[in-house]
């Protein structure tokens, strides 16, 4: 067991979030204090202050939870098709094309295997920041690749998730990717594979109703937001105010839809924990970040 | 009620009866001059429904009228045993579920029922189940496992229930786990589509060897009017996300997302549903005959090999395939630390062993 696999760099070198608000400071939706940007992408995306959890770039999240120098990218060799040639306000090539220039990969999702504290696992890591996540055709096989890949090579699959849903542009093709990738997890069960689920900010739709709620464990970061239908959806329907909290990671661990709710500095040696007890070797206490 | 585009037919339709009232009051024969009008209304329903929007289908799809699955479960198995419950949390009347005799054979029956009028779609929750009913769904398919009985299910939902209870209670665990454990079956099963297949409340249901729609039904990842709230920023534009979403059973045969198209009668299901409940009846004793060859290994994996070969894509462009993956800066002072912590590691290692063996 490399016990060096547990360090990670103090600093990231490189960040790609746009998510939050621009400039230098900015002041925490958590706490309120104004603080260095930098400090922020340095911390994980952390607030140094509060802990509120930002949302992570995946690439950021990638090279948080891989030991360094061990990932090994899969994903990035297929791109949507445009089956539907759709066209809303904009086409879809063309909406395409801007979230894959902003991005740099061809889709929503990164996926390669890694080592996690020394132990082999395959990684998918799905961005946000491209078209909200959505899932189509190519996270979909992306998806099933990745766990075919695992059950390969004997890896323990972790997805990160954080993705608005099914993408819309690509129809009932999309809806067939929740079903695509579940049949892919059942294949890794087979196995006897581990396959976790962590839950980010958000999780919703056809992402939460497909693969990522059918982990061996599944936890979320604090105060994600985690649904099947959409706040305004449900208040629509409803016609009354929500439960304060509602669809929260804390909300739905009282529910008992959760395995635990893991701050992001626990993260990874939560889930180096979890891969190695549930392939019967001893825990480890690794250090937290 | 017509819908907008029917009224030609319905007009055609009521001066037609007229005509036949009036030859009845006035004791004329007139067979000839009904024949040619019934031969036009007939060619100006067909007509009609080539040419319609797939926004018009969406309203056939929904229409007053149209055949429920309770319609065709009464038809179809006159002595249909329905059993309720999900023994958890209730019985959810959205889902109807039971086992019967159909074609020769007890097979188990889950179905997705809509209101035929106002108190019954009440009742039903206008076929929008709660996580109750897709757990009464996943207790029937055990029971099909368990003693080899096939599964047909018929779909007509706008969606699963957004609400409160519904999310507190997992709505979306409850569909991932209904696809997993419909996927895994060992049995044969089929899928019909008999209405609006709304999103993933409809997937839960339709994970089948062979997956068959209605002519005139709708599958979609999201309804036209949500979509269009979405994309246009305004519901009212669901005819043009209709258009976009390329829902109907023509697209979706095209896609690979259905197997196989149901015709239905002249001027759509709702105009005679009797023929339609026959058509659907033959249709399904056909497919299942054609199942019933295949061992249960091999209905998994066609199964399984059907969803995995859904998806449009192509290779990437070369230079955004590879992540840029930052290397550590401070790697050297990483490893350094590492070091420290495992010789410490080795230490604490050593000591434990040697108090063991002194003691
Ligand atoms: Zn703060």
């Amino acid at each position: 067991m490399a016990l060096e696999r547990w360090f990670r760099r103090k600093r990231a070198t490189k960040s790609d979030d746009d998510s939050g608000p621009a400039g230098l400071w900015l002041k925490c939706d958590g706490c309120g204090k104004q603080i260095y940007r930098k400090d922020l992408i340095a911390n994980y995306h952390l607030c140094p202050e509060c802990g509120h959890h930002y949302r992570m770039p995946a690439l950021d999240r990638v090279n948080f939870l891989a030991d360094a120098g061990t990932f090994v990218q899969w994903s990035g060799e297929i791109q949507s098709q445009d089956p539907l040639s759709f066209v809303d306000t904009e086409s879809y090539p063309s909406r395409l094309k801007r979230s894959q220039e902003k991005q740099k990969r061809p889709d929503a999702i990164i996926t390669g295997a890694a080592s996690l504290g020394g132990e082999p696992v395959a990684l998918a890591v799905m961005d946000f920041q491209f078209a909200g996540g959505s899932m189509g055709s190519v996270v979909g096989e992306e998806i099933t690749r990745a766990a075919e890949q695992a059950a390969a090579e004997d890896r323990s699959f972790i997805t990160v998730t954080a993705s608005g849903g099914a993408r819309m542009q690509e129809g009932a093709l999309s809806l067939m990717q929740m079903a695509k990738t579940i049949l892919a997890l059942e294949n890794l069960a087979k196995h006897r594979l581990p396959f976790i689920s962590v839950l980010t900010d958000p999780t919703t739709g056809g992402v939460t109703a497909s693969f990522s709620t059918l982990g061996d464990i599944i936890v979320a970061e604090p105060d994600a937001l985690i649904g099947f239908a959409g706040q305004r959806v449900i208040k629509q329907t409803i016609k009354q105010d929500l439960p304060e909290g509602f669809q929260k990671a804390e909300f739905l661990l009282e529910k008992g839809m959760l395995d635990d709710v893991i701050p992001r500095d626990r993260l990874k040696s939560r889930l180096i924990q979890f891969v190695r007890l549930l392939r019967n070797k001893e825990p480890i206490h690794a250090p937290a970040l | 009620m017509p819908l907008p585009f029917e009224q030609p037919i319905d007009d055609l339709q009521a001066k037609i009866d007229d005509m036949r009232q009036f030859a009845e009051d006035q004791n004329i024969d007139i067979s000839q001059e009904v024949t040619v009008l019934e031969e036009r209304l007939v060619k100006l329903k067909q007509e009609t429904f080539q040419n319609i929007t797939r926004w018009q289908r969406v309203q056939v799809a929904r229409a007053a009228g149209r055949p429920t699955a309770l319609d065709y479960i009464q038809s179809m198995m006159p002595n249909f045993s329905e059993l309720h419950g999900d023994r958890t949390l209730g019985d959810d009347p959205a889902i109807i579920a039971g086992i019967g005799r159909f074609a020769g054979r007890t097979v188990v029956m889950i179905a997705q029922q809509k209101g035929r009028d106002t108190k019954e779609n009440i009742h039903r929750n206008f076929g929008m189940a709660h996580p109750s009913g897709y757990r009464k769904a996943m207790r029937m398919f055990d029971l099909a496992d368990k003693f080899s009985l096939p599964v047909i299910t018929l779909i007509d939902t706008s969606g699963a229930y957004p609400g409160i209870k519904a999310e507190e209670q997992g709505q979306a665990w409850v569909i991932a786990e209904s696809i997993r454990r419909m996927g895994a079956l060992k049995v044969p099963v089929l899928s019909v589509v008999i209405g609006e297949g709304g999103s993933g409340g409809a997937l839960a249901i339709g994970v089948a060897n062979r997956v068959l729609i209605l002519e005139n039904a709708i599958y979609s990842v999201i309804s036209p009017e949500s979509c269009a709230a979405i994309l246009w920023r305004d519901s009212a534009e669901a005819e043009k996300a209709a258009e976009a979403l390329k829902l109907t059973a023509k697209d979706l045969l095209e896609f690979g997302v259905v197997d196989g198209v149901i015709d239905e009668p002249a001027g759509g299901a709702h105009r005679d549903p009797k023929a339609m409940i026959r058509k659907l009846e033959l249709v399904l004793e056909q497919e299942l005959n054609t199942l019933s060859t295949l061992g249960s290994e091999e209905l998994l994996q066609q199964r399984q090999t059907r969803f995995r070969n859904i998806g449009y894509f192509e290779d990437a462009i070369q230079d955004m395939q590879q992540e840029e993956i930052s290397e550590t800066d401070d790697t050297a002072e990483v490893e350094k630390l590492a070091e420290v912590v495992n010789k410490k590691a080795d230490k604490a290692k050593q000591k434990a062993t040697e108090s063991k063996a002194a003691g």
